[in-house]
């Protein structure tokens, strides 16, 4: 088997396994397997999932300067727009289920309530980052914009760990937790910038 | 124990009734877990057998008294009740209790003038409770009633549902069901009923005054700040419904709250 075809089949692989959790509960809905409210349930891994996915590509760039793995970072477009696909069916199901796609209902949900609020901007901010996710798009704004705007994906995590954080009534275990992890990966980018920093200036 | 032959309530709904799956494996009851399905596995051994369970009356009333749960419950005919619950989550089912009616027990303890509000306390033990380890909530959960609302005869202290006892989960073996407020007022596990002059301060109301009020009824114009409560999902259905005010049971108790604001007192 040639390189190339090698590199190929393991995207594949990754990609299959990126659709396991989709899988996962598609397979739960139809077996009755997702408790007495399959609703909620979906609702609540399908956002879980596209914040995991968030942390797992932030995570992509670390993995690259402590570990020399630099093949690493073909997959990061990859699990980028898994985290935005996630959070889609998230919302459509918010949208759909939920609200029943009345767009006044929606709009007034936005408005009324923080947690919402914050979902939806959090939301909102993924799509100028999937639009220029294509190599032609990076040609175009430049390495250096493109990079510069594609650290929104900060924001956007902070932003899904808040709404994870809001919605939680009164045990706020869970969402602690993934907060640690995004301001742990906050830490290591802060030490590489410092180091790569100190690098220059010598 | 069965409950066999009991009599049907002209209060019961006609609604479809939640299956019995869900209504024991999907529960709000910290004392056990945070999560729906930790009461479920946490609950199983709960209340003890060997240990005879004990309730307190007292407070404001003439006739103050420790019953264990048989002394308690005797005096009382017990009949089925199909109520509508409504989570303040936006969520509801439709479950067929077994009990009796609050009014019947409090009667009887003869409340005194100065008795204006009903104090209820869940069980504190942490032994049996593993979720009491954990300060989620200000232990022990207190839950209260105005006087008036406690007498109402849709109040219902139950023991059992779908013709059996209750189980952990479901707040065994005593516990209070109050239809037309959301679901948290209708505490669990009851050790202690007391009749007091002021408001009491429930254990919702600590951890978040700003979003869980005293009165707590199911009203679909005054939204909660997480959960909108216009519409509510019935377990079994995919879609939302519209929820009723007071639940459905505004002819039983609008007048409870004739002239007040009901967006202040929530």
């Amino acid at each position: 088997m040639s390189a190339k075809n090698k590199a190929s089949m393991v995207k594949a692989g990754v990609f299959f396994i990126c659709l396991v959790p989709l899988i996962y509960l598609i397979w739960g809905l139809f077996t009755e397997n997702l408790g007495a409210n399959p609703v909620e349930t979906l609702t609540r891994s399908s956002g879980l999932w596209a914040l995991r996915f968030l942390l797992i590509t932030l995570l992509v760039s670390p993995i690259r300067w402590y570990t020399g793995l630099t093949a690493v970072v073909k997959y990061r477009r990859m699990l980028g727009l898994y985290a935005f696909f996630y959070a889609f069916v998230h919302m459509l199901l918010y949208l759909g289920l939920d609200q029943l796609f009345n767009i006044h209902d929606i709009w007034k949900d936005i408005i009324k309530r923080p947690f919402i609020t914050v979902g939806f901007i959090s939301f909102i901010l993924l799509l100028p980052l999937v639009v220029t996710s294509t190599n032609k798009m990076i040609k175009r704004l430049g390495g250096k914009r493109w990079k510069r705007l594609h650290r929104l994906t900060y924001l956007v995590a902070s932003l899904s760990c808040l709404h994870f954080l809001m919605l939680v009534k009164a045990d706020i275990r869970e969402p602690v937790i993934y907060i640690l992890l995004l301001l742990a990966l906050f830490f290591v980018r802060f030490l590489h910038s410092f180091n790569k920093k100190k690098l220059v200036t010598r | 124990q069965l409950f066999k032959g009991l009599s049907n309530s002209p209060f019961s709904t006609e609604e479809e009734k939640t299956d019995f799956e869900s209504i024991t494996t999907y529960n709000n009851f910290y004392e056990f877990g945070t999560s729906k399905t930790d009461p479920a596995l946490n609950a199983t051994a709960f209340p003890d057998k060997f240990e005879s369970w004990k309730v307190v009356i007292d407070g404001e009333c003439e006739k103050p008294g420790t019953y264990d749960y048989d002394e308690l419950i005797k005096p009382f005919s017990l009949e089925e009740r199909i109520y509508r619950m409504r989570c303040v989550e936006g969520w509801s089912m439709v479950i067929p209790w077994i009990g009796f009616p609050l009014a019947d027990l409090l009667k009887k303890a003869q409340p005194n003038a100065n008795a204006k509000f009903v104090e209820f306390t869940t069980l504190y033990d942490p032994e049996q409770m593993p979720g009491q380890r954990r300060a989620v909530l200000d232990w022990p959960y207190v839950e209260g009633l105005r006087i008036d609302e406690a007498m109402n005869p849709l109040t219902l202290l139950s023991v059992g549902l779908y013709g059996k006892e209750l189980l952990g989960q479901n707040g065994a073996p005593i516990r209070l069901v109050v239809p037309w407020k959301y679901g948290f007022k209708s505490i669990k596990s009851i050790v202690r009923i007391r009749f007091v002059e002021k408001m009491p301060q429930t254990a919702w109301m600590k951890a978040n005054a700003r979003e869980y009020g005293f009165y707590s009824n199911v009203n679909p114009n005054v939204d909660h700040p997480r959960w909108s409560q216009a519409k509510e999902r019935r377990i079994g259905e995919f879609l939302k419904r519209k929820t009723l005010m007071f639940n459905g049971y505004g002819e039983q108790v609008a007048d409870l709250y004739a002239g007040m604001d009901l967006k202040r007192y929530f």
